[in-house]
């Protein structure tokens, strides 16, 4: 019975014996913010390498500490971790290093319970996230299982000093709207912030902290992980790229697609698509950018043959610099585009070819 | 089998807009839809109950016209749907929606998977599936593009789910929760008998009375965040549009953009 058991809880009240019962994690707490001080900083690796994302994350969490006077803590889960000093450099004042095999690769339910039973004990004001694809399945979970606020995919982070409130601002509705968020009475206030929009410390930091080895009990994990299947290296992943090359519908034919490759290949970018490319089955869907895909912010997003639905802008619009090409000069991409050239792809794109090949003395 | 899809109906995203002077959300004469990812949820549930039985139930915790995005689902073949609704749970945030939801779900008794799109148009915020798992203290996979296998003599699921640089393959026991992204299927059309069984169904109200949760738990009292401010984004510079360049033109200004920004 226990095999399938779900915690619906009707057996309870109904057993004539009164012999059941359901011992519920406790997910409510009443507390006092004031008793919760101190930034922390989760700290993501995967394959013992820590990520760019992290570094960005320990940047602005100096920020928000130095306002704060506060300490900042990385919390980093995994068995054979390289370097953890660099979070140190990287903005930590202290590293909390849960150090297992067991934790090697991500877990969920184990993560879950290490840090969220860490956060209970040691009460931090404050817990930040990078919004990746590990940050946004890990921290809802924590935030519901400490009954904390938690915020997603933050663009800006800011400190209300007098009310020690982390002012959370975020897009919404697609990025049509902006808002910003606080979370008054519960603790911690947590946050995942966006990759690529924060930047990490310019120099090093002088921390007078070490990385100390913390060890839990071991947690248990329902979930069996199987086996990471890493897409093609040869290709940059759209979430890591600083400019990124998009093709849609405007280049009628899959084959056509090597074109974007070529100019993506010499500048060094990532490749993109809209969803008409992707529905056409041209490209894989992890290289979508759209509402149905993935957003991106990279430092230079160039569009071709992509008209620019709303559905597409949402996930590209807050590009640092946008240019396009497309040959109907009404196509709503030349709103968002800072350089927009209205002109046929088939011609213009290999002549930019040819003309970075050129400059680049090939 | 039992399979539960929570959906939400959400402004169509095309058409929102902020009054620039008010810093408020004009909502009259907004269309809404069902959130786009949650169709994806949706049909994976109807699937898994063509091939192996059962039945789907879709909810959604929604202001009252939300009934229509349930008789939408229905119209794709959902056998039932429940409307979550009272005027204590508006203004909830992701932890008190996650938790008025899993309650729900409670209430609706035993299940064997749950799907979730894995976030909504309006708020993006991806919490809820992942939140209602917490709640209910079962497994979760986010963002899953694959289901490989689900075997019901051993109540395992077998699926990919998304990272940035791949996908890692996981096993999960039932019961679990997934939220789902577009790779994942390819959700079909309502058929004209769907859309009479769904003029027809009868969708039953569950209010806060009904649920077992405590008042200080939903809505804007319950969710520890609060939006504070809504402001449209920054606009964005006027750009250079060139209508007439000749592709060699063409060629030449966006490569001197790219030296100027020490890219090339």
């Amino acid at each position: 019975m226990l095999e399938t058991c779900n915690l619906c809880g009707a057996c309870v009240p109904v057993c004539p014996e009164d012999a059941l019962s359901i011992e519920e994690v406790k997910r409510t707490k009443e507390i006092d913010p004031s008793e919760w001080r101190g930034v922390w900083a989760f700290a993501e690796q995967r394959r013992d390498q820590i990520q760019s994302s992290t570094y960005e994350l320990l940047g602005a969490a100096r920020g928000v500490a130095e306002k704060l006077e506060v300490q900042v803590t990385a919390v980093l889960l995994g068995s054979d971790v390289e370097n953890p000093e660099s979070l140190l450099a990287a903005g930590a004042d202290e590293v909390f290093y849960i150090k297992d095999e067991s934790l090697a690769h991500f877990g969920l339910e184990p993560y879950t319970k290490i840090i969220a039973d860490l956060i209970l004990e040691r009460k931090p004001e404050i817990v930040l996230g990078a919004a990746t694809f590990i940050g946004r399945s890990l921290l809802p979970r924590i935030a519901v299982r400490v009954h904390a606020g938690l915020t997603a995919d933050c663009t800006g982070l800011d400190v209300d000093t007098e009310k020690r409130l982390l002012l959370q601002t975020r897009p919404a509705f697609g990025g049509n709207i902006m808002a910003t968020i606080i979370c008054p009475q519960h603790r911690p206030q947590m946050a995942t912030v966006r990759p690529k929009v924060m930047k990490p410390l310019e120099e090093p930091y002088n921390s007078k902290g070490k990385v100390s080895e913390i060890s839990v009990d071991s947690a248990s994990n329902r979930v069996r992980f199987l086996e990471f299947v890493v897409d093609d290296t040869s290709q940059i992943n759209i979430a890591e790229a600083d400019i990124i090359v998009t093709g849609g519908r405007g280049l009628q034919d899959p084959k056509n697609f090597a074109l974007i490759e070529e100019l993506a290949g010499l500048l060094g970018s990532a490749v993109g698509a809209s969803r008409a490319a992707v529905d056409s089955g041209w490209i894989n869907y992890s290289h979508q950018v759209g509402q149905t895909g993935r957003t991106v912010s990279p430092k230079l997003y160039i569009a071709v043959g992509v008209s620019g639905a709303i559905q597409h802008l949402v996930g590209m619009q807050s590009s640092d610099y946008i240019i396009a090409v497309n040959k109907d000069p009404n196509a709503p991409i030349f709103k968002v585009a800072d350089i927009g050239i209205v002109g046929d792809l088939f011609e213009v794109v290999p002549k930019l070819i040819k003309e970075i090949k050129r400059r680049k003395g090939e | 089998m039992r399979f539960i899809v929570c959906i939400k109906q959400v402004p169509d995203t095309t058409e929102v807009r902020v009054n620039p002077e008010t810093n408020t959300l004009i909502r009259e004469g907004v269309p809404a839809t069902v959130n786009p990812f949650d169709l994806y949820a949706v049909e994976e549930a109807l699937l898994l109950k063509e091939k192996f039985g059962g039945e789907v139930i879709a909810i959604s915790m929604g202001p009252p016209q939300a009934e229509e995005a349930l008789r939408e689902v229905i119209s794709m073949g959902v056998d039932k749907a429940i409307l979550i609704s009272d005027r204590k749970f508006a203004g909830s945030d992701s932890w008190a929606t996650s938790l008025t939801l899993a309650t729900a779900i409670r209430k609706i008794g035993s299940f064997d998977i749950i799907f979730t799109g894995k976030q909504a148009a309006d708020g993006d915020t991806a919490q809820v599936g992942p939140g209602i798992a917490e709640f209910l203290d079962i497994p979760q996979a986010t963002f899953v593009r694959k289901v490989d296998e689900l075997n019901i003599e051993n109540r395992i699921i077998r699926l990919q789910s998304m990272w940035e640089e791949g996908s890692e393959l996981l096993e999960l026991p039932l019961p679990c929760l997934i939220t789902t992204v577009k790779e994942l299927n390819e959700p079909r059309l309502p058929s004209l008998r769907g859309k009479l069984t769904a003029k027809k169904a009868e969708i039953p109200l569950w209010s806060f009375d009904e649920l077992a949760v405590e008042e200080k738990h939903v809505g804007l009292a319950g969710s520890p965040t609060q939006v504070i401010k809504v402001f449209p984004p920054p606009p964005r510079a006027e750009g250079e549009l060139f209508a007439d360049a000749d592709p060699d033109e063409a060629a030449r200004i966006i490569a001197d953009k790219l030296t100027e920004k020490g890219l090339l």
